[in-house]
């Protein structure tokens, strides 16, 4: 529960509107082509050094939960997914946002969470009610840094 | 019958219908069946196999003191009306089993409340205190190297089947469901702990990470709130059912008690 707290503490204090600090991350609409989300989230691009930190911080984007990452202060990487080293050079940057906005669109048995689409799981814990796992913005970080890692 | 839990009774139900043994899909094959020990690195397993660095053996020291207190307005021990813990081996191996008197299942720990309150006229132990999980240590220590061995009681099977449910039943705002890591992929490291396969074997057990001893209950809500579900209650019908899932899936492995966790 805590964690999950200071999670959510810390997505606000990335969202760049203050009007939005009640209702936490709020969700971007999107357009999918094929197997990919071509337009950034909210028409913003991202930041590859904000993505590179966001990536390693496992109580937050949980990525290193399930995959390994190439780089960066992340010593105790998931195995439960594919790498993501060279991901850059095997997708596309609108591939990539797809992929992590909503992997259960491409795979519906996936593991992966959906991590911009409102949450209709069950037993939602209250302080997650309503929200998505992260945000457009952070979201355009994470694809900004991951387009960044060519084999 | 008691609904185990509504919103699955359809479920139950259903499964019920079509109950008759097999392994499911999903399942782990009986002989790829492990420990959560056996994943652990040699020291903590050297920790676990060492009564005298077993932290969990402080609990059991302890369990066995109350065991043999006089406490309520019965002013008997449990001692008093089982005699030698060793008197419980076969019985505390069957938990959770049926109880006539609430008409569902109860789990060690609540038959040992159950006894407190209702025969020792003692004040009752709160799920989570440390006098009630030293006993349930306790007891359940004498079980050590013992067959986990479910009864064969049709009255457990909705439960059971309630149980199952749950397990394979995707939860939270991260969607996943037990099955997801603990039949699917157990292999496998999330960050840096190893997966396994969620078997009840060491509980209560001593956690390194929790400085103490904790009930197998308290270690399914921290995996619910790992996927960012809403817990279930101590105590509630839905755990219960998930224990008895938990052991049936277990049958047979030896019981370890106290274990020791990273
Ligand atoms: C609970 C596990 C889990 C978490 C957490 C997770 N993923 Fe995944 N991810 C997977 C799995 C499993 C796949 C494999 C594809 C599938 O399941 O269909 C995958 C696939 C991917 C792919 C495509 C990889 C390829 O080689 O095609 C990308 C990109 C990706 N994830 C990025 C991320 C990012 C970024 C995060 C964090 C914001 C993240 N994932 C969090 C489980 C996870
Ligand atoms: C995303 C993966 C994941 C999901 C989903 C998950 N668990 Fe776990 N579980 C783990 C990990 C990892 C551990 C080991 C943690 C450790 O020791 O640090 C664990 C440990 C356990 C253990 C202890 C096993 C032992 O040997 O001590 C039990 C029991 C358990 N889980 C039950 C459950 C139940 C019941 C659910 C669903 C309500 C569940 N888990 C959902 C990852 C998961």
């Amino acid at each position: 529960m805590r964690g999950a707290l200071v999670g959510t503490a810390l997505a606000l204090a990335c969202s760049p509107a203050p009007a939005q600090e009640m209702a936490g991350p709020e969700l971007a609409p999107y357009v999918v082509t094929g197997d990919a989300i071509i337009e950034p989230l909210a028409g913003q691009r991202g930041d590859a050094a904000l993505g590179r930190a966001l990536i390693g911080e496992r109580h937050r984007s949980l990525c290193i939960l399930c995959h390994a990452v190439p780089e960066g202060a992340a010593p105790l990487q998931g195995t439960l997914a594919p790498s993501l080293a060279g991901i850059g050079s095997r997708l596309d940057e609108g591939q990539i946002r797809l992929r992590i906005v909503d992997m259960k669109r491409l795979n519906p048995e996936s593991l992966m969470p959906t991590y911009h689409a409102p949450p209709d799981g069950a037993r939602i814990a209250p302080a997650w009610q309503g929200k998505p796992v992260l945000g457009a913005a952070e979201i355009e970080h994470l694809v900004a840094y991951l387009v960044t890692l060519k084999e | 019958m008691r609904r185990p839990a509504a919103s699955l009774v359809a479920f139950a139900a259903l499964a019920l219908a079509l109950l008759g043994g097999g392994a499911q899909a999903g399942d782990i094959a009986p002989h790829e069946r492990r420990s959560g020990r056996t994943f652990m690195a040699p020291e903590t397993q050297a920790m676990q196999a060492d009564d005298t660095t077993n932290p969990g053996m402080l609990w059991v020291l302890q369990g066995a003191g109350l065991w043999d207190e006089k406490a309520g307005t019965s002013g008997r021990s449990c001692a008093g009306c089982h005699g030698a813990a060793e008197a419980m081996r076969g019985v505390a191996a069957r938990y959770p089993a049926f109880d006539p008197a609430s008409g569902k299942p109860i789990d060690l720990a609540g038959r040992i409340r159950q006894c407190r309150s209702a025969r020792q006229g003692a004040p009752d132990l709160a799920r989570d205190s440390d006098a009630l999980l030293a006993l349930t240590t306790f007891v359940a220590h004498q079980l050590r190297g013992m067959p986990i061995a479910p009864p064969k009681d049709p009255r457990l099977d909705p439960y059971r089947e309630t149980g199952r449910q749950i397990f394979t039943t995707r939860m939270g705002q991260l969607d996943l469901s037990c099955a997801n890591c603990h039949d699917d992929n157990w292999n496998q490291r999330l960050a840096g702990s190893a997966v396994t396969q969620a078997h009840p074997t060491g509980y209560p057990l001593y956690r390194l990470e929790w400085q103490g001893i904790g009930s197998l209950q308290r270690r399914m809500r921290n995996c619910m709130i790992g996927v960012r579900a809403e817990p279930f209650a101590a105590g509630s019908d839905d755990f219960i059912a998930l224990e008895l899932h938990l052991m049936q899936r277990a049958a047979g492995m030896a019981i370890e008690t106290p274990g020791v966790r990273p």
